[in-house]
């Protein structure tokens, strides 16, 4: 779960890592009176979870609070990657005179935590990384034996070169990690992060994505829910405990396992047809998720024919069978349905099914041409 | 042979009283396989399918001389019941368990390794040799007894293919699903190494999906260090970028892990990609002839 730049800069203070100070609204005037209180001059940002906001012209600096005002206005009717934005955060505006990036993440292939610190943020890291890959410095971190700050200090020491900037940074780093152990995060980005022109190191900006699996210890966090990172559809799914991304294709698709739900798709795509969503009923069978599947799947018009693809293992057959029939008769589906079934009660499913007129491939090839057609 | 199972694996069920423990014990026993024990804390005493329960790994090893433990408990417990297995030491542990916290994950990757065991999983089906032992969830009738080695990283996936091998005549050796999260114990590589040596295997498959540079590394290897045959498929090409796509590691993320780049990653090191599942048994069998 991804968190909104206010949400991530509550969570630095709480661990004290300096941030510029700010107050989130969701109207004009309250960015008025917000702009007063932080007094001066105050950026306005946008508060959505798509990255290029700066870009989309999501971020003014005002210069007067009626200036805070007018901006704020026409944020709040903006939309950035079609989101519309709904919050806005007034911050000080800070004198800057060097911009820096630092952050934590998992690194797969190493299978620890890796720090990574540049002096040239402020940009997007993963632009950096192709560009100015020499800018980039990284340390793995094992979780076990948790962060030395003298490691630290040596790591950060070419970036950060003055003792006073290096010592602030250290104690940033820090906290920061114990941010990440502490919230199960997946990422925790500062860029910027800010040298001020009286040599203060803050955090201008925050990213932070939540582990979903780690949620569950963190039930503050789990009821932000932040839905905007979701499709209705998506967030439907979610609570009837389905995996399921939306796609711009017309078939839809009700596969059982992510693997297999992928290959599906790819299938589709190889035989000259488009995939209007990847799909996965889970690994428990129950009639229940086939007919909720069905009414998302329904839902989009773009749909024109819907594939099911089961291979039953921990899924049953004949509770697939069962929950094609109830869905249709349902939600009354008018669109031509392509089954293939294959595995645990296959028969039962393909008997349950021939009752009611229908019938299943037995090869996946054989089907996604069917769909196709 | 076959790899990390076979006949004389003595196995323990961890979450043996819970309701999938419960269930693939049956399947597993059925199978063949050799469950000596299960452990559940403060069900010592009790039986499931006529094994043996008991508080903790250590005394169930004592007590019955597992060399292999399955996981079946809760996620919020996994990372315990990992420790533990390994702490007893145990030098076989599968995890089934979907949803263990990814920074657990890292620190249990490089607990486990430190006592020197192997962990396959978690979030993945299990381990089967055919016609000798299973340790997972797989239904056991598509398997056949043979000489391929497959590896993937997905469940029903790899039914699909290993269906199809078994359809076409093409049995297998060893079958291992090394889990659909971020931060998996065993992974490819080291698999490969294995089947490279296992004198029952003649050609591996390979299945891999988009999300971090495992397939690259395994490519790499498999061109540097393998005589033996392998043939890739790898599922996710239609995938969006920055969406999860069910597992916890199927995503692509900052440009990296995508379909294209792993199968351009097989193809320069000379290891076929097929389109489809179905294609494999047919390309498999005329490298063997060669």
């Amino acid at each position: 779960m991804k968190l909104y730049e206010f949400q991530g800069k509550l969570l630095f203070e709480k661990y004290s890592i300096p941030v510029n100070k700010g107050i989130v609204v969701d109207n004009p005037d309250a960015a008025l009176e917000a702009s007063k209180q932080l007094g001066n001059n105050v950026v306005i940002k946008a508060q959505v979870l798509v990255g290029g906001r700066g870009k989309a012209g999501g971020i003014k600096i005002a210069r007067s609070p009626e200036n805070a005002r007018k901006y704020a206005q026409e944020i709040l009717s903006m939309k950035i990657k079609s989101i519309p934005v709904k919050k806005i955060l007034v911050s000080q505006a800070a004198d800057i005179s060097n911009e820096y990036y630092i952050g934590l993440t998992i690194d797969r292939s190493l299978k620890k935590i890796v720090l990574i610190a540049s002096p040239a943020g402020g940009v997007d890291i993963e632009e950096l990384a192709v560009e100015n890959p020499e800018k980039i410095y990284t340390l793995p971190i094992n979780p076990l034996s948790g962060i030395d700050g003298k490691k630290v200090s040596a790591f950060l020491s070419p970036v950060f070169n003055k003792q006073n900037l290096l010592d602030q940074a250290v104690q940033t780093v820090v906290n920061m990690f114990k941010l990440f152990i502490e919230n199960d995060l997946s990422l925790v980005e500062i860029n910027p992060y800010a040298r001020t022109i009286s040599d203060k190191l803050i955090a201008l900006d925050s990213k932070i994505i939540i582990d979903d699996n780690g949620l569950f210890k963190h039930p503050d966090i789990g009821a932000l829910k932040n839905p905007e990172e979701y499709s209705p559809d998506e967030l439907k799914a979610r609570e009837y405990g389905l995996s399921f991304v939306n796609m711009e294709g017309t078939i839809g698709c009700i596969v059982n396992g992510a693997g297999l739900a992928m290959a599906t798709m790819d299938i589709i795509k190889l035989f000259g047809g488009s995939p209007a969503n990847f799909l996965d009923v889970g690994g428990s069978s129950s009639p229940e998720k086939v007919i909720h599947a069905f009414e998302i799947i329904t839902n989009n018009k773009n749909v024109k024919a819907i594939l099911i693809n089961i291979f039953g293992g921990l899924t049953r057959c004949d509770d697939i069978a069962i929950g094609i029939l109830k869905a249709r008769e349902v939600l009354s589906v008018k669109i031509p349905l392509v089954i293939r079934l294959i595995g645990t009660n296959e028969e039962e499913g393909r008997r349950i099914l021939k009752e009611a007129g229908l019938t299943a491939f037995e090869d996946l090839a054989s089907a996604v041409k069917e769909v196709v057609k | 042979m076959s790899i990390l199972i076979d006949k004389e694996t003595k196995v323990l069920v961890q979450g043996i009283t819970g309701h999938d423990g419960s269930f693939h014990t049956a399947s597993m026993l059925k199978y063949g396989t050799r469950i000596v024990g299960g452990v559940t804390p403060g069900k010592k005493g009790q039986k499931i399918h006529n094994v043996p329960v008991f508080n903790t790994v250590k005394e169930a090893i004592s007590e019955t001389g597992a060399n292999c433990t399955i996981i079946f408990v809760p996620a919020r417990f996994s990372t315990n019941a990992i420790r533990e297995a390994a702490d007893a030491g145990l030098p076989l542990i599968v995890c089934i368990t979907e949803g263990i916290p990814v920074i657990e994950m890292v620190e249990n990757y490089i607990y486990v390794k430190e006592r020197g065991a192997n962990l396959i999983g978690p979030n993945c089906p299990g381990i089967i040799s055919s016609g000798k032992c299973k340790v997972g969830i797989m239904p056991g009738r598509i398997h056949k007894k043979g000489t391929i080695g497959v590896i993937s990283r997905s469940g029903t996936l790899t039914y699909e293919i290993v269906y199809n091998l078994t359809l076409q005549g093409l049995g297998q050796s060893t079958c291992i699903g090394i889990g659909g999260d971020p931060i998996v114990g065993t992974g490819f590589v080291d698999l490969l190494e294995m089947f490279e040596r296992d004198n029952q295997t003649e050609g591996v498959v390979l299945i891999g999906e988009i999300g971090g540079e495992e397939e690259e590394e395994a490519a790499e290897y498999i061109q540097k260090n393998m005589k033996k045959p392998v043939v890739a498929f790898i599922s996710g090409r239609t995938a969006p970028a920055g969406k999860r796509m069910g597992h916890a590691g199927a995503i692509i993320s900052g440009g990296k892990g995508t379909a294209e780049a792993k199968i351009k990653a097989f193809k320069e090191a000379l290891v076929p990609v097929v389109d489809k599942p179905d294609e494999i048994p047919r390309l498999l069998n005329s490298m063997l002839e060669k």
